[in-house]
């Protein structure tokens, strides 16, 4: 029983990374752009919370978790926004193909993840791992009257946040009018365009916020995930990809996002709580989320279901004149 | 009416000359050499200028290090060249990764299990086979879905690159040698079966004679032959394919399985030709660094070669600007990021014009 408890609880804090990482692109999909840099930007997202609350635990005697939440926060957004930004206006002002674009900017995102993560603490003179005490316990704190509950009473407040933050996108996707703009840009830009919506502004502003949402994503992985340290083992970017691949599989609507997160964080980690596993089989059922993603991507195929396929101008640039 | 002019608009260009094209990817290059220095200042406070030539010596300071730059080099543009067709398809294959891997899985189980059986030149003949047989398996699964069903390829590649990873650390800790250590070791140490020969004195010339004849094979492939063409109108549109009387799923599936297969010999070039192990590392991250240098070529594979050289020239001179100023080595990887911004974004310039409001309206 406690066996259950504890793989439920795994797989929902290893679900809020990826759930984060894929609200961010679904809100980015939708506007038509395929951003394949998702794992590079929650590696920027991660490394910004990281030196954020690096340099202000250092230089502080007694830090404060609030100054640390928002500091560590706001260097998270900032560091995201950065990734969301440069491929912004590569793919939307200077029209590059997304794909190459995406993985470009995942090269980048983990390669400078990894550098600063590994050096920060040899670059401010100290020595051996970095650790953020403050900051990590600030952030796995748990909401007071959760906390009797068996399940989820070790669960820190930024999971509820992800799954209102699932909550308001699917409302404001599919119940607002600038939603229903947005979703016309990524369905036909063209004729969005002539209907008098602002198609490049629709384009920057999602994939601007898609990138700071999926950041948050990195900042739950460094500060809950891992607890405050760091580790250049591509942890980041696994994770990222998944989230790419949980995308697919909610069909591009965020509430889907919140239970197929859990269902990836169950089938990530059941080969840790299924007894008489080798070494050796257990990295056979890890193939699991992926092998059920594939299996999802070809059950919407074959249904040909327009609502489930996303949208129509996924990946493509948008020229005006060539309509 | 001057006013109702926007400040600068975009045309199009039809005709750029190529050497007007490649003065802009030069510029390019040097403006994100420019703002990598600067970066490279900022973090270790040394003269930029030192460090590039630090970077020179660490990809072609000695001997060994030029071959090794060699090797990386063909390692790199043989994904390239497997690429190429499916890309001009305009089939996103971005399962690269995995199809190197199996390919490596392939070639190192023979190495295991056949090393005693057999001369080393049929060893290798085995081996390459096995990992062309292999990539085109894990090719030809996402473009039977994409032919029969139009799945997303993109997506589908990419979660069979995990799927390969997880595989391929299946049969890392199946094989592990000695047991614990969680790798394989260096396969057939002792007797170097299914290792690639030295030839004319020279470890990797297999290698370069070997991807030699894949590029040269896919530029003629793709430029002169009849299947060359029919990918290049597939490419183009589907439809006109179809009404031209192509069979398009006979060529997606054909296409695809070539560039799997292309991928898994490059699976083989790394285990046999390069590192005589078998790890999830074995692809590195050169099957996605790889679709960049297919797609920056225009399938050129002539092109390719430098793309790639100059892609693992940064790399290598970072990790040796990592060992000299002892920082780590994945300096690297942000530098090849910058650098492939800026070619990303040059792209622009040669496609496109920008023309300014004029001062006086012009008649």
């Amino acid at each position: 029983m406690t066996q259950i408890l504890s793989l439920i609880q795994s797989a929902i804090i290893f679900g809020t990374v990826i759930m984060f990482g894929a609200l961010g692109e679904i809100l980015t999909e939708k506007s038509g752009n395929l951003n394949l840099g998702v794992p590079g930007i929650m590696s920027l997202g991660a490394i910004g919370s990281l030196m954020g609350a690096f340099w202000y635990e250092q230089y502080t005697a007694s830090p404060s978790p609030a100054l640390c939440l928002i500091i560590s926060f706001v260097t998270a957004m900032l560091f995201s926004l950065a990734g969301g930004l440069i491929y912004s206006f590569i793919t939307i002002t200077l029209r590059a193909n997304q794909n190459v674009t995406g993985l470009t900017l995942t090269i980048f995102g983990c390669g400078f993840a990894n550098f600063f993560g590994g050096s920060l603490n040899k670059l401010a003179g100290g020595v051996g791992q970095i650790s953020l005490p403050v900051t990590s316990k600030a952030y796995r704190a748990v909401i007071p009257f959760l906390s009797n509950i068996p399940i989820i009473k070790n669960i820190g407040w930024l999971v509820y946040v992800g799954i209102i933050l699932a909550f308001v996108l699917q409302h404001w996707l599919f119940r607002s009018r600038s939603g229903l703009n947005l979703r016309a840009v990524g369905e036909n830009p063209a004729t969005a365009d002539a209907a008098g919506i602002n198609v490049i502004k629709y384009k920057y502003l999602s994939t601007c916020a898609g990138a700071m949402i999926s950041g948050i994503g990195g900042l739950f992985y460094i500060m809950d995930y891992i607890k405050g340290t760091w580790a250049s083992d591509g942890g980041i970017e696994a994770l990222g990809w998944l989230a790419v691949a949980l995308v697919i599989f909610a069909t591009w609507r965020p509430r889907s996002a919140i239970w197929g997160s859990y269902l990836f964080g169950l089938l990530s980690w059941m080969y840790y709580y299924i007894g008489g596993l080798t070494r050796s089989t257990s990295e056979l059922f890890k193939t699991l989320p992926y092998v059920v993603t594939i299996a999802v991507l070809i059950f919407v195929s074959l249904r040909r279901k327009k609502e489930n396929l996303g949208p129509s101008a996924l990946g493509l640039s948008y020229f005006r004149e060539e309509r | 009416m001057n006013e109702h002019k926007p400040f600068v608009h975009i045309v199009k260009r039809t005709d750029i000359k190529w050497w007007k094209a490649w003065i802009i990817r030069l510029v390019s290059v040097i403006a994100a050499l420019i703002v990598c220095a600067a970066i490279i200042y900022a973090i270790v406070k040394l003269n930029p200028l030192k460090v590039y030539a630090s970077m020179w010596s660490g990809a072609f300071g000695t001997k060994r290090r030029s071959w090794v730059t060699v090797r990386d080099t063909m390692m790199l543009l043989c994904i390239g060249v497997g690429l190429a067709p499916a890309f001009k398809m305009r089939f996103w294959n971005i399962g690269a990764e995995g199809q190197i891997l199996i390919g490596g899985v392939a070639t190192a189980a023979c190495m295991i299990f056949l090393g005693n059986l057999m001369p080393t030149w049929l060893l290798l003949i085995v081996m390459l086979a096995s990992s062309i047989i292999a990539g085109a398996v894990w090719g030809i699964i996402p473009a039977l879905f994409k032919a029969r069903w139009n799945t997303n390829e993109t997506l589908f590649t990419l979660m069979m690159n995990y799927v390969a990873i997880q595989l391929t650390s299946f049969f890392v800790s199946l094989w592990e040698h000695p047991a614990g250590s969680n790798s394989v070791g260096i396969i057939n140490q002792s007797g170097k079966e299914g290792w690639f020969p030295a030839l004319l004195g020279n470890q990797y010339t297999l290698n370069v004679v070997i991807v030699g004849i894949l590029t040269l094979g896919m530029f003629v492939y793709l430029r002169y032959s009849k299947h060359g063409y029919e990918i290049a109108i597939v490419g183009e549109s589907e439809r006109t394919a179809r009404y031209a009387g192509i069979n398009v799923k006979r060529v997606i599936l054909r296409t695809m399985c070539l560039s799997g297969a292309i991928c898994g010999v490059s699976g083989f070039i790394a285990v046999a030709g390069s590192s005589h192990t078998i790890s999830t590392a074995t692809a590195g991250g050169r099957g996605f660094t790889a679709i960049i240098v297919a797609w920056l070529a225009k399938f050129n594979t002539f092109v390719m070669i430098l793309i790639s050289l100059l892609l693992v020239f940064l790399e290598a001179g970072a990790g040796q600007i990592a060992s000299d100023y002892n920082l780590n080595e994945y300096a690297g990887k942000i530098i090849i990021g910058i650098i492939l911004f800026f070619i990303l974004g040059s792209e622009f310039f040669i496609n496109y014009r920008l023309v300014f409001r004029r001062k006086e309206s012009a008649r």
